[in-house]
Order: structure tokens, then sequence, then C-alpha cells
């Protein structure tokens, strides 16, 4: 299962499915991370992690253990 | 509503320009920030022009779902009844996501009014968006408005009074059809009791089994079964579950809406993205914020602050007094060096502008008006009381600067992306990268930093950076280090410039150590915060928000924090000046024959022999050392000044080597003397601090626990260096050392043992699975 902490960075893609339970989820759901959403992998924290992706025309910071949930193409 | 009172819930997402709407049109000072989620619990003020209007500004949140306790706070109070309207404040340059929550609050039935905000940004970005067909498609008014610019904010209260009228809405938007045939059902199925306008919110809320609502309307249970076996349908039918099905219509919908009203300019690379690049960059994004956070902590702290704050201290409260400008210092330096032992003598005012400080002047008009020079009242106005308010405003200059340069940092944009950049880091032990700024504000003093922590919007993570930002050594414990290192080496700038930054690495051990075991508790059990953030744009502040931002820290600092340094000078005064000599109570320094070591006898000496045994087993069981740690507790700055009265060595600072001997001679053992620094610098910060920990965690208990915490932490680590120096350096094996070994090992448990069951499982979590099961 491809993720969306596989994305590369520059590299657009799209939701495929959420994964994981209770408020995580459904905190990405409302932040429009959804089935069919695509985005794209904006830029890579110095450190590695977290990850800024742009969706739904805004930019959202997601740590790789969160990234991990959302399954992309 | 009853005599035409007006209530209003101010509703939105984090960041989108409800909090500046707010203060705007109440005239409040709220704190606003470019930085998600800043505030935390809803606010009520009157409307300026109307005061038969009440606003209540609600939590910034995403959506009403159940799971955070700022989407519950809004909900509980979006369906209590008492608003009679709601002005739903929508971003516009980020329709999309912020029309999400909009559907939301129309379905709730409550009349709505949507105010478009940032509508200057929309036509600079050269965006257009049809009001009028945004207005039709969701039901209710829609408004431009910019609340920076103050524009539109008269035609939308207009507005406002008049859907305040009226009965509200029945949501215009629809779902798919299949979605909304299961829908009616669930809404036959509502009992009669719930209203015509708020059946579809209950129905839509049965579908995703959201467990409060499922509560409220308490179905029978043959209807209960119903519902769920029209929702289990629907779910195979979408191959999907019922929450992802409503937020799956809910973007559906918003994605029509946009088709159709918003025309969106050519994109281009916008302004905040091009900073961005260079900001948060790979490579350089940390040497950048390493740079600024330097700057910012050297010219606050450091150099422009320092300067004032030394001079408010030492000229303006102190004796020196001060020359206006300036003008005449260097001739009155020539005359008191050329006067040598008599420069007491030397008239300052004959050299120029002179302004003698505020001690001078006090003391001088109460031996005018007939007060003992020296006495009982010149002691407490002069020492305790200008001496209190003199160690309150010396830090007000570089807390002003601080806050201005860091408040900026906030506004713009800035700390959301350090954030980003650190979050890394602070994971690791149990923090998240919003716990960095206050840590980094500690450095200069603990008071805004634990202010400071009012933006970390996660009850755990805010908790536990209140517990341990004060661990970072602040302003005033570096003349104590320096005092440590001068009685230590016997040189506190050479050969022992290494000592120094150690105490900073002990407070950052102290961090990450306390991060790791506090943890793995009970008190802080639960999954580790998501750190799902927004990275909002980049903007200029509004300087009224600025301005409001600086003063509301700076005023809460002087009102809150003064009141308890003040009094607590004024009690250590007390404390120190007045004891028995001789069978008699009384102020000791009018006492006949006293000694010139009057504070032997007094309070504070008879207090410090009462509590000396707690650190015999760290080394330093003197009333004075003791009496020392007291005085730390109300100011850091005491110390030095405090050692050497209670020492007699006169003008001590914490350069003067024959304070270092002094000092040193109260320890045993060097092992002894660093375990009273380290226990200094880790313990309870001072009275101020504790003050502002109070406020911050709203909870006596919550204070109880962070105040103890560091202080049993700081007496172990003080216990750890004394009984191993005994143990390695002299060789003695005693009961201590056997309970230091003990402890060490068990702190070494805690810090590495893996997370425990029991800290993954989430309240929430529990709470829905139970509720899902009886639904």
């Amino acid at each position: 299962m491809k993720t969306l902490g596989d994305v590369k960075v520059g590299e657009s893609s799209t939701i495929v499915k959420l994964h994981g339970e209770g408020a995580l989820r459904r905190h990405l759901m409302d932040l429009g991370l959804i089935k069919g959403t695509s985005f794209k992998v904006v830029k890579v924290a110095p450190l590695g992690d977290p990850v800024e992706i742009n969706v739904r025309g805004y930019e959202l910071s997601i740590r790789k253990e969160e990234a991990a949930v959302v399954e992309v193409q | 509503m009853a005599d035409s009172q007006i209530h209003v819930a101010l509703a939105g997402n984090p960041n989108c320009g409800k909090t500046t709407l707010f203060n705007l049109i109440t005239g409040a000072n709220g704190y606003v920030g470019n930085w998600p989620g800043v505030t935390v619990e809803k606010k009520e003020a009157k409307l300026l022009s109307d005061k038969n209007v009440t606003i209540t500004d609600l939590p910034g949140i995403y959506s009403l779902s159940p799971y955070s306790p700022e989407e519950q706070c809004s909900r509980d109070y979006l369906m209590s009844g008492e608003p009679d309207v709601v002005v739903q404040v929508v971003d516009a340059t980020n329709l999309e996501r912020n029309l999400y929550l909009a559907l939301q609050v129309i379905e709730t039935g409550l009349p709505v009014v949507v105010a478009l905000n940032m509508a200057d940004l929309v036509e600079k970005n050269g965006d257009k968006i049809d009001t009028d067909k945004l207005s039709k498609k969701l039901g209710c008014p829609v408004m431009m408005i910019s609340a920076l610019k103050n524009k539109g904010i008269k035609e939308l209260f207009e507005q406002v009074k008049k859907s305040a009228a009226s009965k509200g809405q029945v949501p215009e938007h629809k779902f798919d059809s299949s979605i909304e045939d299961v829908l009616d059902h669930i809404e036959n199925n509502l009992p009669a009791s719930v209203p015509a306008n708020k059946r579809r919110y209950y129905a839509v809320k049965l579908f995703e089994r959201d467990a409060d609502a499922c509560k409220l309307i308490n179905l029978t249970k043959e209807k209960a079964a119903r519902v769920e076996e029209l929702v289990a349908q629907c779910e195979q039918d979408c191959d999907d579950d019922a929450e992802s099905i409503i937020t799956g219509e809910r973007y559906g919908v918003i994605a029509h809406i946009i088709d159709e009203c918003l025309t969106k300019a050519p994109a281009k690379m916008s302004t905040s993205e091009k900073i961005d690049r260079v900001v948060t960059n790979r490579i350089l994004g940390l040497p950048i914020f390493v740079v600024i956070m330097f700057c910012v902590y050297y010219i606050a702290v450091s150099t422009l602050g320092g300067t004032v704050t030394d001079f408010t201290n030492d000229q303006l409260f102190g004796t020196d007094g001060w020359y206006v400008l300036g003008q005449g210092r260097d001739a009155y330096d020539a005359a008191v060096e050329a006067a040598g032992d008599d420069a007491d003598s030397v008239d300052p005012a004959q050299y120029g502008p002179y302004v003698p400080g505020i001690t001078t002047v006090v003391h001088d008009a109460l031996v005018a008006g007939g007060t003992e020079d020296g006495g009982l009242v010149d002691s407490l106005v002069c020492d305790g009381i200008v001496g209190g308010l003199g160690a309150i405003f010396g830090f007000v200059p570089q807390m002003f600067l601080l806050f201005v340069m860091l408040s900026f940092l906030e506004d713009c944009g800035y700390m959301a992306r350090v954030a980003f950049i650190m979050d890394r880091v602070f994971r690791r032990f149990g923090l998240s990268g919003k716990s960095f700024i206050p840590m980094l504000v500690s450095s200069g003093c603990g008071v805004p930093g634990v202010m400071a922590t009012k933006t970390i919007e996660n009850e755990k993570d805010r908790r536990m950076t209140v517990m341990t930002t004060t661990f970072i050594p602040c302003g005033a414990k570096l003349p104590i280090i320096a005092l440590l290192m001068g009685s230590i080496i016997g040189d506190s700038s050479t050969t022992a410039a290494w000592i120094s930054p150690l105490f900073y690495f002990l407070g950052v051990f102290a961090v990450i150590a306390s991060g790791l075991m506090l943890k793995k508790t009970k008190l802080f059990a639960g999954r580790p915060t998501p750190f799902v953030m927004e990275l909002p744009a980049y903007h200029f502040p509004a300087i009224r928000s600025w301005a409001l931002h600086v003063w509301e820290r700076c005023w809460a600092f002087i009102k809150k924090a003064g009141t308890v340094i003040f009094a607590s000078t004024v009690v250590v005064w007390f404390l120190s000046n007045f004891g028995s000599y001789n069978g008699s109570f009384g102020f000791l320094p009018a006492m006949d024959g006293i000694p010139e070591e009057f504070m032997d006898y007094s309070v504070l000496a008879m207090l410090g022999n009462l509590v000396a045994w707690i650190f015999a087993p760290l080394g330093f069981s003197t009333w004075q050392a003791t009496a020392l740690t007291v005085s730390g507790l109300v100011a850091k700055e005491n110390v030095v000044a405090t050692a050497g009265s209670l020492l007699s060595v006169a003008d001590a600072a914490e350069t003067d080597p024959s304070l270092w001997t002094a000092f040193a001679g109260m320890f045993p053992t060097m092992g002894a003397c660093v375990a009273f620094g380290a226990f200094n610098l880790l313990c309870a910060p001072c009275f101020a601090a504790m003050g502002t920990i109070r406020n911050q965690m709203e909870s006596g208990k919550w204070t109880a626990i962070a105040i103890g915490y560091e202080c049993v932490f700081a007496w172990v680590i003080g216990l750890f260096i004394n009984q191993f120096y005994n143990l390695f350096v002299l060789g003695q094996f005693g009961i201590w050392t056997i309970v230091a070994i003990v402890l060490l090992v068990a702190m070494l448990f805690q810090i590495f043992r893996p997370i425990p069951a029991h800290a993954w499982t989430d309240e929430d979590e529990t709470n829905t699975a139970s509720a899902a099961v009886s639904a």
C-alpha cells in the first residue's frame, strides 16, 4: 500500500482511502483529505519530518506517522 | 428573544480572522495570532455600536465533529438555544475548506449570516466571488467584509439583526439522492419533539453515528435498530463508512458551489510561497531559524533590553540616579575618580541635569519628613516596596522588546513554520513543535515563557510544556551560575567558560528527561497528539492587533506577576529584618547591641533551620543555604544579593572573589556546592513564574503537580550530584547513597522503558466505541 508519506517532494497524487480510526481520521477528513482528493507534497521539514502538502488550495503540515493512514495512488 | 436582546455567535475555521472581527466590533483585546487555534474558550462581549447585542466568539474549528474539546464547546453552544443568529466567518481566500464548516453550521437550522472575510485579499488576487449566487446556493445571506480594513462591518450587522428576527432556514444544499433518501427515512424516525429546522441536523448526526447526538435524541430501541439498518445498508452500497460518506458529500456539494460562484484568477506563485521557499527550505530552514532567534534573544535580553533593564534597576529605581541623555556623566565619573576614597562627597547634581534614583528621592523625603534614617519605615519603604517595584519594572522593558518581536513573528505566520521545522525534535520526548517557542522565551524569563504556552491547543502538550519550560535557565539564574563557577573554580570568566553551558545542558536534559518520564505516566496517557496543522499564508500583522497582543502580554505580567513579586518582596524583607534577639521580638536593626549579622536572629533564619533537614542529603543543611533557596523562590535575582548579606560581604556581586570564598565556605564539599546550584536552577521558579503557571493551568491541582514535580525532580538531581560526588570522589558510602542509586535506576527505567499499553487508549475512542455499541 502506498501512503501519503511515500510520495516524493514535488510529486502529486490522489487519495484512495483513509485508514485508521477515531479522532485523527475524522480530523483528516474534516480538513478535506478524502477519497479522490488530489494533493501535492510541497516540501519536507529540514529534519525529514513532517511534510507539507498543498491540498484544496491551502498548506497543511502532517507527520509521516500520521500520513501513513492515508492510502494514495 | 427577550427584551430585544440579541445573542450572536461567531463561528469559523481557525485563522479566518474571527478574533480580529471580534476585537473590532466589541473593542475587546482578545489575542490574535497568525497561528491556527488561538482561541481555546469562547469569549463574550457586547457590540460596541449596540449594547443590546452580545457577541460570543467561539474557538476556531474545522468541523462540528464530537472529537475535540473546541468542537464540542462550539457545538454545545450552538445547540444550547441561546444564540439567535450565527455569523459564520469564512476566509474568502480559501472558500473550499471554509465552506465545509459553514455547511454544517447552516444545517443546525439556526439563522446564519455568512461573512466572507479578507475581501481585500480576494480582490488583490484577482479572484471574483458571486455573493448573490452563493447566497442562493447556501440559503442564507452572504456579505463581503474585511475585518482588518474595517469594511462592510456596518452592513453585516444590519443583516445580522434582520436575520436574528427570522426563524432560521432549512438548508438548501442537497447531497446525492441515494443519501438524501436515507436521511429522509432517518428524519421520519426522529421523535416529534425535534423542531422542524433541527431535524436535518440530527438526521445527519445519527447517520454519522455521532455519540453525543445519539445520546441527546435517545431513540426507542426499534427506531435505533431501524436507523442502524439503514445506515449499514447505505455503507454497504457505497462501500465506505458513514462518516466518510457524509464528508465526501459535503465536499461534493462545495465543489459544485465553487464551480458556479468563484472565478479564480490564473494561478501565480504567491508571496507567501516565495517566502516559504527560502524560510522553510530543507537546507536553509534551520540556519535561518537559528539566526532569527539569536537576533530576537540578543536584542531583547542581551543588548538593548539588558541596558534598559540595568538602567531601570540601578539608576531609575536604585540609588545611582541618572543624567538626562547622559550629559555630565563623563564629568561626574572623572570627579569621582579624582576624589578617590571621598567619592561619596562628590555631588552629582553639579555636573549636569542629574535626576536622583527613586530610592534616594523617597529616602530623602522620608528623612526630611521626620522618619528615622535607616529605621523601620525607611527600610520597609526603600528596601521593601521601592526595591520590589524596581524588580518588577526592571523586567518590563526587556519583556516589552521580546514581546514586540515574538508577537510579530507569531502574527505574521512564522511561528507556525517554526513548529513545522522543530516538530521532529520535540516529538521524541512527548512534546510537539509548538513547545519550542515557550522554551526559547524562557531562556530570557520564565513568565512570558509560560505565557507563550497559550498557543499550544492540545491540553496535554500545553501542561507538559508549562511543567518543563522553566527548567531552562532564565536571565535571572545567570548570576547564580556565575557565583557557582567562581566558588568552584575561583574564576568566573576565563578557564571556566565551559561550565556555564553545562547548566544550560542540565536544563535541556531536565526538559528531555521529564518529557520522556512524564509521557509514560497516567497524567499524560493518550496517543501522541496528531500534528496536522494548517500553515497559514504570511501576512504583515495589523498594527492594532500586534499592539494589542504586546500590550496584553506586558500588562498580564505587570498585573499578575507584579502583585506576587511585590507582596513577596515585602514578606522577605519582613522575614529577614524581624526576629527575636535577647528574648524580645521586633525590628532587628533597631535593637540594642545587635551584632552586624542581625539576620542570624531573623525569622528567615528560624525558618531556614526548620526546613534545612530536607537538604541534608544534598549536602547543604545550613540555614543560610536554605534561606538562599527560599529567597530564590521569591525571585532568582535575590539569591546573589541575599548571599551577600547573609555572608556579610558588603556590596556583593557575583564577580567578587571575596563572595566566592565566603560562598564556598557554606558547603562542606564541592559536590554539595554543585548540588545546591542544580537544585536552585531546576526547582520551582520564582513566585512570578509560579503565579503565571497558576494562570495558565487554570487549575490548583495542576499547579501543585507542576511545582511539586519541579521541586522533587530538582531535589533528586541534587541528591545524585552530591551522593555520587561523595561516592566516587570522596569514597563515602551511606544510606543516602543507596537511595540515590535506587532513584537513579527508577529514573532510567522510566526513561527507557517502552510506552505502556494504557498510554495508547484514547478516552474519546473508548467513549465513541461504547456509544456506537449501545446505538
